[in-house]
């Protein structure tokens, strides 16, 4: 009996199309690879990151004196708009659906994305978008200058009069975004529901999956209500239209409204994947099942749920009603219970474990430090007294950094060294991935706690020259983000060099529990020879039970081989 | 040999069918996820405008105290109806009856047809525009933006009349059908609310 017609289909398995390259060439082609997409992703997205990092110097350059003597204002307006619209738009959400894309599919068992041209397509959107966004430098009149969060009526302002000018390539880059998004999510949403395993109950699914299925159900559900507003706003720049030109009798807060009710979820899309990369990264390296799994798997639905209902904290001093405040200071403040449930259950795996302090690890334990410390200044914001204190001051900008750059800049980080064996097949330098994390961690706290300072002291945000008083925590925060700057270019060495010379990876180099972990490093373009049966729940470290069916190489109790 | 060949030919083909109805399955499923996000759009919009009317004393332009609702009634029964046109012709078509299938899509179209002929009077006849206060603005981009939909359907449903004509095209599964008529519906039941958004609450 011959089996040359199935021999047939598993030879064109290995080939995303006939003729498709096999060599580094095919990350510059339409590729359906989730493998290779998710790569194309964290790479452009790390070309943006550095692009926004380089405005953010220019910044603190201007910041190191009070007086306004680095660019005049007009650039400076222009030089944090762009900033947080690269750092958020082409950088966070891009890198975070590049290492999803590339881990889904492998740690469900499936062979691909539910729609894998679909996948290539919002990948190809981004480089789209990223030409709109820089494009913006060259028109008339330069780039937006009304910040990521482009309220009316700065927004509507046009001073050049052109009908092309960077605030419209702005909302035209951020509704392309988001149609990619959309896309991404329905995609992600489709293939975690449809394609996992068999016997991959949901109870048997990673920590990383859950997360990356919730951070998607929100941008289903929210970015239509800012693609809604982005609309509005563009019709009114173009057309004419009167919904949020009060000089036109339309309501500039509703915009507000719509564009919060998406941006703030929007948080939890970046952290929630990394709170997954954290349940992936502790088990592994404390050799013990992740504390709680359940209960970390479900509380990230109910952050789904619950941040739908917070948008208003950002509006407290936009003449919100007071029964409105305690509302969604309530709301705001129930947040904070599923993610410290989370927090526990990570310190409960690293507790009383056999801990292996490689630089992934290092990375999600500073990650969950700056965390903490961002959450706790998270429910001070929360809280419409404080709020109103130090709104608009650098107490915000300092909390939001601890975030975004703390506890997911950190994950992402985590992330990339602990799966570097697995995408590349080579394996890091450790030491220069432990000089990496100790100049980040160093820059993290020089450059954005001294900004909780200036911040309660009243020093404002969005300001090119400020009072003298604030100029020691300035010049401290200065110096912080140039560390950080620097602090990139270990990273960037030793991913280079090791993809192209590092020592040859084994399929399970960290030996951890999980789909991903029992295909070869990289995985070939099907990701598994035969689609494995899931037989028990992840994170078994210590229980020595095999995760799947017909398992050829247990993983030891307590595997730790370095 | 020939047996062999024949029983492998037949497995390939069970293992392609298999993998064929997987993938129209879930592309219902991610269309319907679509939809759903594709909802919150117009919720969106249906937000804004219960705040605005809500809350703005001169509501309509100077010189209009309210729409016509006759021929738009029209209209809204015209397109209901053609929510359960389209199902029939699924049933034609699921029946494998082409001819049924086709008439009916047809019918589909025609519908669809109208109600934009219709809104396109009611449009011209109108004395306000885009620009025409908060109300000018938000009428037309409610139905303007429902209109595109409506057109979006009608061209999917001509690309799914011009398949059916491709032999055999439909005879293992329609899922591009089953699209266009959930798509369909969905046009129609937003339409009702913004219906009576709109035209109701006056």
């Amino acid at each position: 009996m011959t089996n040359a017609p199935t021999e047939a289909i598993d030879v064109a398995r290995q080939q995303p199309y006939p003729g498709a390259p096999d060599n580094w060439k095919r990350f510059f082609t339409f590729s359906t690879d989730h493998k290779v997409i998710g790569i194309q992703y964290i790479v452009t997205a790390f070309v943006f990151f550095l692009i926004g990092g380089l405005l953010s110097m220019i910044m603190r350059g201007e910041l190191v004196t009070p007086e306004a003597n680095l660019v005049d204002r007009t650039i400076y307006n222009a030089l944090f708009t762009m900033h947080g619209s690269i750092m958020l738009f082409l950088w966070t959400f891009p890198v975070l659906v590049g290492i999803s894309n590339y881990l889904v599919p492998l740690m469900i068992g499936a062979r691909d994305m539910a729609f894998p041209r679909l996948n290539a397509v919002s990948f190809w959107l981004i480089p789209v978008v990223g030409i709109l966004m820089l494009a913006s430098f060259l028109v008339p009149g330069g780039p937006s200058q009304s910040g990521w969060w482009a309220y009316p009526p700065v927004s509507l302002q046009n001073p050049t009069g052109n009908l092309i000018n960077g605030q419209v390539l702005w909302i035209l880059a951020i509704a392309i975004s988001g149609v990619s998004s959309i896309m991404g999510g329905v995609n992600f949403v489709t293939t975690i529901f449809r394609m996992r395993a068999p016997g991959m109950t949901w109870f048997r699914t990673p920590a990383f999956v859950w997360s990356v299925l919730a951070a998607q159900l929100i941008q289903l559900y929210g970015l239509p209500a800012l693609t809604a507003g982005a609309v509005m706003l563009l019709l009114d720049l173009t057309v004419g239209t009167s919904f949020f030109a009060p000089e036109r009798g339309g309501n500039p807060v509703l915009y507000q409204h719509f564009f919060w009710f998406y941006s703030h979820p929007a948080v939890y899309v970046m952290v929630l994947p990394v709170f997954g990369i954290f349940s992936e990264v502790f088990p592994v390296y404390a050799r013990k099942p992740l504390f709680g799994y359940r209960v970390v798997a479900v509380s990230s639905v109910l952050i789904t749920v619950v941040s739908a209902t917070v948008w208003v904290h950002h509006m407290f001093a936009s003449g919100t009603p007071g029964w409105m405040r305690m509302l969604f200071m309530f709301t705001t403040m129930l947040v904070a219970v599923p993610t410290g449930v989370k927090v526990f259950a990570w310190v409960a795996t690293i507790w009383g474990g056999k801990l292996r302090l490689n630089t992934a690890m290092l990375f999600a334990m500073g990650g969950l430090v700056n965390f903490v410390f961002a959450g706790i200044t998270g429910v001070m914001l929360g809280s419409v007294p404080i709020d109103i204190h130090v709104n608009n001051t650098y107490f915000v900008v300092a909390h939001f950094h601890y975030v975004i750059y703390g506890a997911i800049v950190f994950g992402i980080y985590a992330g990339l060294y602990h799966w570097f064996p697995k995408m590349t097949g080579r394996m890091y330098y450790e030491g220069l991935g432990k000089v990496h994390f100790a100049l980040t961690l160093a820059g993290t706290w020089l450059c954005f706690l001294p900004m909780h300072f200036s911040g309660l002291m009243g020093m404002p945000r969005r300001v090119s020259s400020y009072d003298p008083e604030f100029a020691l925590w300035n010049v401290l925060a200065s110096l912080g983000g140039f560390l950080l700057g620097m602090s990139t270019l270990p990273f960037i060495l030793n991913m280079v060099s090791s993809w192209i010379q590092g020592e040859k990876a084994p399929n399970n180099p960290w030996k951890a529990i999980g789909l991903e972990w029992l295909t070869t490093s990289p995985p070939p373009v099907e990701n598994f020879e035969e689609i494995p049966t899931v037989i028990s729940p992840p994170y078994g470290y210590g229980r020595n039970e095999p995760l799947i069916e017909n398992q050829s190489e247990a993983v030891p109790a307590d595997g730790v081989t370095t | 040999m020939t047996t062999e060949s024949s029983i492998a030919q037949s497995r390939e083909a069970d293992i392609r069918e298999e993998q064929a109805h997987e993938a129209a399955e879930n592309s219902k499923f991610g269309f319907i996820v679509f939809l759903l996000s594709e909802t919150v759009i117009f919720l969106s919009f249906f937000a804004g405008y219960i705040v605005y009317k809500t809350t703005i004393p001169d509501w309509y332009p100077p010189g209009v105290s309210g729409l016509d609702t006759k021929d738009p009634q029209f209209n809204t029964i015209i397109l209901v109806s053609s929510s359960f046109v389209i199902y029939v012709a699924e049933r034609y078509l699921h029946d494998k009856k082409l001819w049924g299938f086709r008439f009916f899509l047809l019918a589909t179209m025609a519908m669809g047809g109208y109600f934009l002929y219709g809104q396109a009077i009611e449009w011209s006849n109108l004395s306000f525009g885009f620009t025409s206060g908060i109300f000018g603005g938000l009428f037309y981009l409610l139905t303007g933006f429902h209109g595109l939909h409506v057109f979006t359907g009608i061209l999917l449903q001509t690309i799914m009349l011009g398949r059916s004509f491709i032999p055999g095209n439909y005879d293992s599964g329609y899922f591009g059908v089953e699209a266009t008529s959930l798509f369909w519906h969905f046009v129609d039941v937003i339409w009702i609310i913004l219906y009576v958004l709109i035209y109701v609450w006056q």
